[in-house]
C-alpha cells in the first residue's frame, strides 16, 4: 500500500522517533512523497503532523531515523547546506507568518531579494506574475495588517512559491477561512504544484476539501502512521480510526472522554 | 524539615535556571557577534535600526536632559554657594552629567524607550511565526533581525548620551547664568578648565557604550527567548526593562571604580 518506493521520492522519512525532552511525540514514523505528489497528513490536534512537518523542513532533528529530502540526510547537513536546501523548499506557515513592517509587494521580494541579485525591474515583474497567480497583484502595495485572513494566506503562498521550489510544505493551510477562501486555497495549491512540477505536503485536519485535492493521506495518531493511501482507499476504509476521522464521529479510537476514573469510583465516595 | 527541604529545592532549581539562562545568552551574544559582519555590509538595515531606535528616542531624551540639567542647575547652586563657590558651577553641572548623569540616566530612558521596543518587536515577530519563516525562506534571523537592531541600539547610545549632557548642561546654564545671575565667562571658562577630555568625556563615553551594549543585548535577547505569547511577550518587555536597569546601575558602579578612584 506504500505510495512509493523511497529510492525516488523527494521526501523519505525511515524509522523517525522525536522527542521533546521527555515526552515523546513521534514514535517511529516512514513515510514517502514522490514529486508531482499533493500528500496530506492528518490526524487530531497534537498528534505531531506539524512536528512532522518540522522535522521536513528541517527546523527540528530527529532523535533517530532518517528524514531524506532530495537524497540528502537533513539530520547530516550543515547549516549552510540546510540553508541552500531550504532555497528549494516553500512553506506556508498556519497564518501566513507575513512581515508586518512590509507590503505585501516587498514580503513576496522578500525571498527574491535575499537569494538572487537580480536587477529590481526583474523583481518587480517576477513578484507581480507570483502575485498574479494568487489573485492579489492589485493588492501588492497594502500593508498586511489591512489584509483579510485569506487574503494574507494567498500572499503567503505567493511569498512562498517565489523561488519555484520543489518542495512545498503547508500547515494547516485551510484553518480559520470561509468556504470561498477555503475553495480557492486549496485549488491553489493543487494548481501551483502542478505547474512547478513540486511535491507538496499539507498537515491538515479538513477531510473534505483535502481528500478533493491530495493524491495520498497519512493519517497520524499517537506519534505512528496507523493508516495511508489514496483518497478513494481511505472514502471506502473499514479502519476504525480512518473511518471516525473521515466520518466526523465523536467517539471511537480517539476517545470523547479525557482519560479519568471510572464515573462508578465517584460514587463510592472517591475523589475526581 | 518539609518546608525547609522544598524552600530549598526551589532556591537550587532558581540557581541552575537562571546560571543556565544567562549561559544561554552569553550563546547568544557570542552568535550575534558571529553574523554581526552580514549587518554591516547592508548599511541601509543598520540606518533603519539607528533611527528607531536612536532618533524615535531623542525627543525624550532632549526633554529630560533639560530637566535634569535644571534641576543640577538649582540644587548645585544652592550648594555651592554655601561656600562662595557659585562660579564653580558650570564645572558641577558638566562633571555630574558627562561622567554620570548622562550615561546612567540616558541609558535607563533608553532601556525604556526603545530597549522595550526591540524587545517587544523581536516578540511578536516570534509569536507570530515571522522569524520561523525567515528561517524557512533560508534566511538567519540573527543576521538579519537580531543583529541590526543590536548594532543600531549600540551606536545610538553614546549619541544620545552626549546629546543628554548638551542639553543637560544647556539646563543648568539656563538656570545658573539667566535665571540665577551667574557669571557667565566663570560658568564657561571655568567649566573648559576643569573638564579633561580623556579623563572625564572619554569615560563617560567608553560608559554609554558599555551601556549601550548591554541594554541592547538583554533587549535582544529577552525578545529571541520569549515565549510566543502575548503573556510571555509582555513578560519579556518587563524583564528586558528591569533587568537593563539593574544591569546599567551594577556596570556604573563597576566602571566607575576604576575610572575616577580619585588617585
Amino acid at each position: 500500500m506504500s505510495p512509493s518506493v523511497p529510492g525516488d521520492s523527494l521526501v523519505c522519512l525511515d524509522g523517525v522517533r522525536f522527542a521533546y525532552g521527555e515526552r515523546e511525540i513521534l514514535r517511529g514514523v516512514d513515510l514517502a512523497v514522490q514529486r508531482g505528489q499533493v500528500v496530506a497528513i492528518m490526524g487530531g490536534s497534537g498528534c505531531g503532523k506539524t512536528t512532522l512537518l518540522r522535522l521536513i523542513g528541517g527546523q527540528l532533528r530527529a532523535g533517530s531515523g532518517k528524514v531524506v529530502v532530495d537524497g540528502q540526510d537533513l539530520g547530516r547537513l550543515s547549516t549552510h547546506a540546510l540553508y541552500a536546501m531550504r532555497r528549494r523548499m516553500g512553506m506556508l506557515f498556519q497564518f501566513g507568518a507575513l512581515f508586518t513592517d512590509m507590503s505585501v509587494f516587498d514580503n513576496v521580494a522578500f525571498p527574491l531579494r535575499e537569494h538572487t541579485g537580480l536587477p529590481a525591474e526583474l523583481i518587480r515583474d517576477l513578484v507581480l506574475m507570483k502575485l498574479h497567480a494568487v489573485g492579489l497583484r492589485g493588492a501588492q502595495s497594502l500593508m498586511p495588517s489591512e489584509l483579510s485572513g485569506g487574503m494574507a494566506r494567498r500572499v503567503a503562498l505567493a511569498r512562498a512559491v517565489a523561488l519555484d521550489p520543489m518542495l512545498m510544505l503547508y500547515d494547516e493551510p485551510f484553518a480559520g477561512l470561509d468556504p470561498i477562501s477555503l475553495g480557492v486555497t486549496g485549488q491553489l495549491i493543487r494548481r501551483l504544484n502542478d505547474a512547478l512540477g513540486a511535491a507538496s505536503i499539507m498537515v491538515t485536519h479538513d477531510v473534505k476539501v483535502s481528500l478533493d485535492l491530495v493524491d495520498y493521506v497519512y493519517f497520524v495518531s499517537d506519534g505512528t502512521i496507523v493508516a495511508h493511501g489514496t483518497p478513494e482507499e481511505i472514502r471506502t476504509s473499514k479502519d476504525p480510526f480512518v473511518y471516525q476521522f473521515v466520518h466526523a464521529e465523536a467517539d471511537g479510537p480517539v476517545p470523547f472522554h479525557y482519560p479519568a476514573p471510572p464515573l462508578a469510583s465517584l460514587l463510592d465516595g472517591g475523589v475526581a | 524539615m518539609k518546608a525547609l527541604d522544598a524552600i530549598l529545592r526551589k532556591l537550587g532549581a532558581m540557581t541552575i535556571g537562571g546560571v543556565w539562562r544567562l549561559g544561554f545568552a552569553a550563546r547568544f551574544f557570542m552568535a550575534v557577534l558571529r553574523y554581526s559582519g552580514q549587518s554591516f555590509l547592508r548599511l541601509p538595515l543598520m540606518i533603519r535600526e539607528v533611527y528607531f531606535s536612536g532618533v524615535l528616542s531623542l525627543l525624550i531624551i532632549l526633554v529630560s536632559g533639560l530637566f535634569v540639567g535644571l534641576v543640577l542647575g538649582l540644587q548645585g547652586y544652592d550648594i555651592l554657594q554655601r561656600f562662595g563657590s557659585s562660579d564653580a558651577l558650570g564645572v558641577m553641572v558638566a562633571l555630574s552629567l558627562l561622567r554620570e548623569l548622562g550615561p546612567v540616566v540616558a541609558a535607563l530612558l533608553f532601556a525604556s524607550r526603545a530597549g522595550s521596543a526591540v524587545t517587544a518587536e523581536i516578540g511578536l515577530m516570534k509569536t507570530t511565526e515571522q522569524l520561523q519563516a525567515m528561517d524557512m525562506m533560508a534566511v538567519n534571523p540573527l543576521a538579519r533581525v537580531v543583529a541590526p537592531r543590536f548594532w543600531g541600539g549600540v551606536i545610538s547610545m553614546p549619541l544620545l548620551a552626549a546629546m543628554f549632557s548638551a542639553m543637560g548642561i544647556f539646563g543648568g546654564w539656563l538656570i545658573g547664568v539667566v535665571a540665577i545671575g551667574v557669571d557667565d565667562g566663570a560658568f564657561w571658562s571655568q567649566m573648559r578648565a576643569a573638564v579633561s577630555f580623556r579623563y572625564d568625556v572619554l569615560n563617560g563615553v567608553i560608559k554609554s557604550f558599555v551601556f549601550g551594549v548591554a541594554v541592547s543585548w538583554i533587549a535582544v535577547f529577552e525578545g529571541y527567548d520569549c515565549q510566543p505569547t502575548a503573556e510571555g511577550v509582555s513578560r519579556a518587555i518587563t524583564r528586558t526593562v528591569v533587568y537593563s536597569a539593574l544591569a546599567i546601575l551594577a556596570l556604573d558602579f563597576v566602571l566607575t571604580s576604576f575610572m575616577f578612584r580619585g588617585l
